[in-house]
């Protein structure tokens, strides 16, 4: 009988205490405890507003770019696994310029207007396919986006191929930064509150078994619309945002990239973790700005690293981290058979 | 009108016949359809232009290329993530755009990249001139169609695939491997796709944003029709495809792309799991 | 007027005949098994009843209203609860919050009489049902649940939703005989509060124990319908059954 070894994980003491009273005896305890949930937050506020103009730019994309991985990642923890995250913010994106350059309403008007009625087109667009599961569901929201590009396209309705330009801008570089940080905390927070919540938990059913939410009563047509409505209102958001940060929206807020972004940055950091996401789009966002001038290839980066990660690291960055952060981990010698834990 | 009606129809089922064949048997949605397809292409171009092969070899070895691609993908990458449904779309897709935007990268773009067709000239048809390429398509249309049911009904391969459709895990205990049945469909479906564009690219210009396209109306046609059905495939095209030559002749031209969207969502809201799927009902099994 | 009655229900799914003109009616406060081989038909009806399929043709009458096709939610609030044959919680949750979830439902909120948070209430009905409070069971991660726990948890939420009628989709399939002894209890004591019961079943002997009245299926069709008793002597249903001891 060979005898073979095997990893075993203990948890740290600190946290083996109880799952949510911590009895704190040291500094020691509390920095560990602390610093990595203060450290992101003191972090990203020093990156704001101390780096060079060209990179706080790069920065603020980042933010948005969080936003939309946000988005994606809860639509994903409700069972809704869109392929299409760039149709939402298009349409906020054309909604907030049409509200600004139609009906020349001011910047803080439109860019809420815009999220509200991009947000309440949106789940209109999306409804029809609400009755799917799955990757019936990442098909047709696949399809829905690059369908209505052409639309614009060839009807020529909203500017057509060359947008709507001339927008609003913003009143400065700081404020710019403030609201984009303020608006990814406030999604991130958000978010997992709600998540968190007794009323959240019946968007998680919803992926878990969505028979059985139907079976206690609760129609998931609607609970489903919802939450369509609440990672469109986020992504309508970041498409109002950014049609006034570059003053001007195109054909290109349809893109792939910004479909393919959010799912590589929360395959990157780790699905269903909110976190990971965050995680993922910072990591990401500065990453693609340096390789911005490799043109399409950049893309091509983007989609190989999310095949390699899905493949080789499925459960993410975030998680593995937090793992290595909160457990040990030794080699113990296991009797034989047991290979693998 | 009917004439072009009909060739538009087949070439849709063409580009959306591969997508099925390998949805239908191993439940993999290959997200890198339209890759495969530009892939095929360009690599006939590439044969035929660069390396200076006869057509017919370039275009044998273009299909065979994508078929080992659809099979190395399925036994390197979507083996490991097996009923994973989510990573696998995530997985196809990105390999698809990985394609895509390789070859754009590369300046795959303008006139020059076009392969000639097969054999130039046009007959008439009911008073009506069409290219000798369009017709063509519709014979290998047809031919395909038929060796596909000859082969899935009447080959003890095709019963296997049948099998592996319609219950993984009984397969298996009866001695079939669903991961070559499963492996096999993807290479078929690539090769069907990688046959697809042979045959209709040289009635256009071989571009990257075509292969988002293919991937669309292969989706579009595959929907409305029922994702693991056949027959809906071909009804489905058949459908789209008069519609759009309808939309484009008493309409307006420009209006065709987005008809496929319209038939989709009206289906979908009608009948969710398509015109013969039973892909919803199959679901409710208990 | 019957309390649910069920009128020539008939379901296929594209050539196979899954229900083929079924009727029976159910009175009410008594519980009424369905017994029949496996694929005869069980579950589909059960389906078709919930609103989880809609029927090809036929009727079924809750409380003299035609309840065929409507959307599971809408049945299930109105009273209406079922459990599924294949258990499946919501993983990602803790055990007592699987319950949360039923406790918003409109029918909940209607029936009042709650008090207290959602929780206390959740934690109350598992204690009923087994699940030992003071433990860290109720606490745990549905998808680290043993399968009896799950069966029991299936349970709980129709109790959660206090319907009136309950249908149970092979509640003892996968049980110990044990589980099994514990459960029957709680049954009989649902049928004592007043609520009627259709127990979908292949463990005869307790389902006989307990049942009113059986329906027998057998390819889709309604072979024998009659007291425990009858339904033993009927040499049709031994014949459907062969093999297995009344
Ligand atoms: N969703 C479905 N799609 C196709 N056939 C089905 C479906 N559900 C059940 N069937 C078929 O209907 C018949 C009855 O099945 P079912 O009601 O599950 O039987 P039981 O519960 O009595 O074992 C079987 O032949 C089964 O294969
Ligand atoms: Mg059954």
């Amino acid at each position: 009988m060979s005898t073979e070894r095997r990893r075993e994980r203990i948890d740290r003491p600190i946290k083996a205490v109880t799952d949510d009273i911590f009895c704190l005896s040291s500094m020691r305890e509390i920095a560990y405890l602390v610093i990595p949930r203060i450290l992101p937050i003191v972090g990203l506020l020093l990156l704001g507003f101390l780096v060079p103009t060209y990179w706080r730019k790069v920065i603020v994309i980042t933010f948005i770019m969080g936003m939309m991985a946000l988005s994606w990642d809860f639509m994903a923890s409700c069972g809704l696994t869109s392929l299409g995250q760039a149709l939402f913010f298009a349409i906020g994106a054309y909604s907030s310029a049409a509200v600004n350059h139609y009906l020349g309403l001011p910047i803080y008007l439109s860019i809420p207007l815009g999220t509200l009625i991009g947000a309440i087109i949106s789940t209109a667009c999306i409804y029809p396919a609400l009755g799917l599961r799955g990757i019936y569901f990442s098909m047709v929201t696949l399809i829905i986006p690059l369908m209505l590009m052409r639309v614009v396209e060839t009807t020529g309705i909203l500017g057509g191929t060359e947008g709507i330009t001339g927008l609003t801008h913003f009143p400065g570089m700081f404020i710019t930064t403030t609201i984009s940080m303020a608006a990814l905390w406030a999604t991130f927070f958000g978010l997992r509150r709600l998540i968190d919540s007794d009323y959240g938990h019946i968007f998680v059913a919803l992926k878990d078994n969505d028979r059985a939410v139907e079976a206690s009563g609760l129609s998931i047509r609607w609970f489903k619309v919802q939450a369509i409505f609440i990672g469109s209102a986020i992504c309508c958001f970041c498409g109002a945002f950014m049609t006034h940060y570059y003053m001007s929206v195109g054909m290109s807020a349809f893109a792939v990239d910004l479909s393919i972004f959010p799912i590589a940055a929360s395959v990157v950091g780790g699905m269903g973790t909110l976190a990971g996401p965050l995680l993922g789009a910072i990591i990401l966002g500065p990453l693609s700005e340096a390789l911005r001038t490799f043109g399409s290839f950049r893309v091509v980066i983007y989609a190989a690293l999310l095949g390699t990660f899905i493949v080789t690291l499925p459960e993410g960055l975030f998680p593995y981290l937090a793992r290595k952060y909160q457990q040990i981990e030794r080699w113990v010698e296991a009797p034989g058979g047991i290979s693998e834990d | 009108m009917l004439v072009y009606g009909f060739i538009n129809s087949v070439i849709l089922m063409m580009i959306a016949l591969g997508f099925s064949i390998t949805f239908g048997i191993s439940r993999v949605a290959n997200f890198s359809h339209g890759g495969f397809y530009i892939l095929g292409g360009i690599l006939t171009w590439y044969g035929l232009i660069k390396l200076g092969l006869p057509y017919f070899l370039s275009a044998g070895l273009s299909i065979i290329i994508v078929g080992i691609i659809g099979a190395v993908m399925y036994r390197v990458v979507l083996v490991r993530l097996r009923g994973l449904e989510l990573s696998e779309v995530i997985a196809t897709f990105s390999l698809g755009i990985v394609i895509l935007e390789l070859l754009r990268g590369l300046g795959v773009f303008g006139y020059e990249f076009r392969n000639p067709v097969f054999i130039d000239g046009s007959v008439e048809i009911f008073g009506v001139g069409v290219g000798i390429q369009r017709i063509i398509i519709v014979c290998a249309g047809a031919v395909l169609l038929l060796i596909l049911h000859v082969f899935v009904h009447h080959t003890k391969m095709g019963l296997a695939f049948r099998g592996v459709a319609q219950q993984e895990h009984t397969a298996l205990s009866v001695g079939i491997n669903p991961d070559q049945v499963s492996m096999l469909s993807l290479a078929m479906g690539s090769i069907m796709c990688a046959l697809a564009a042979v045959l209709i690219l040289p009635l256009g210009v071989i571009s990257v944003d075509e292969g988002y396209d293919i991937l669309i109306k292969a989706l579009a046609v595959c929907i409305i029709g029922g994702l693991e059905s056949t027959l809906g495939v071909l009804v489905a095209a058949f459908i789209i495809g008069y519609i759009e030559v309808l939309t484009s002749m008493y309409i307006s031209s420009s209006l065709t792309s987005v008809i496929p969207l319209a038939c989709m969502l009206v289906i979908l809201l009608i009948r969710p799991s398509g015109i013969f799927g039973k892909s919803k009902e199959i679901e409710e099994r208990v | 007027m019957e309390y649910l009655k069920i009128e020539n229900l008939r379901k296929t799914f594209g050539g196979v005949v899954a229900v083929d003109n079924v009727s029976f009616d159910v009175e009410q406060g008594t519980l009424l098994g369905i017994i029949g081989p496996n694929g005869s038909g069980k579950t589909t009806t059960v389906n078709l009843i919930t609103g989880f399929l809609k029927p090809d043709s036929g009727k079924v009458l809750f409380k003299g209203r035609d309840i065929a096709g409507l959307r599971a939610s809408k049945i299930t609030n109105l009273g209406i609860g079922r459990t599924f044959q294949m258990v499946k919680p919501f993983y990602r949750l803790p055990a007592f919050k699987n319950l949360v979830v039923p406790l918003f439902s409109p029918r909940v909120k209607r029936m009042g009489g709650h008090y207290g948070e959602k929780d206390t209430l959740a934690l109350d009905i598992l204690e009923d049902i087994g699940f030992e409070r003071d433990s860290a069971v109720p606490y745990k991660p549905a998808s680290i649940l043993p399968h009896g726990y799950l069966k029991r948890l299936e349970m709980a939420r129709v109790i959660a939703l206090q319907s009136e009628l309950i249908v149970f989709d092979e509640l003892y399939s996968g049980l110990t005989l044990a589980e099994v002894a514990s459960i029957s209890p709680m049954i009989e004591k649902l049928i004592e509060t007043g609520k009627t019961i259709i127990m979908v079943e292949h463990r005869l002997k307790e389902l006989f124990k307990i049942a009113h009245k059986i329906v027998v299926l057998d390819q889709g069709k309604k072979i024998a319908e009659g007291s425990p008793r009858e339904i033993m002597k009927q040499p049709s249903v031994k014949k459907a059954y062969l093999g297995v001891e009344l």
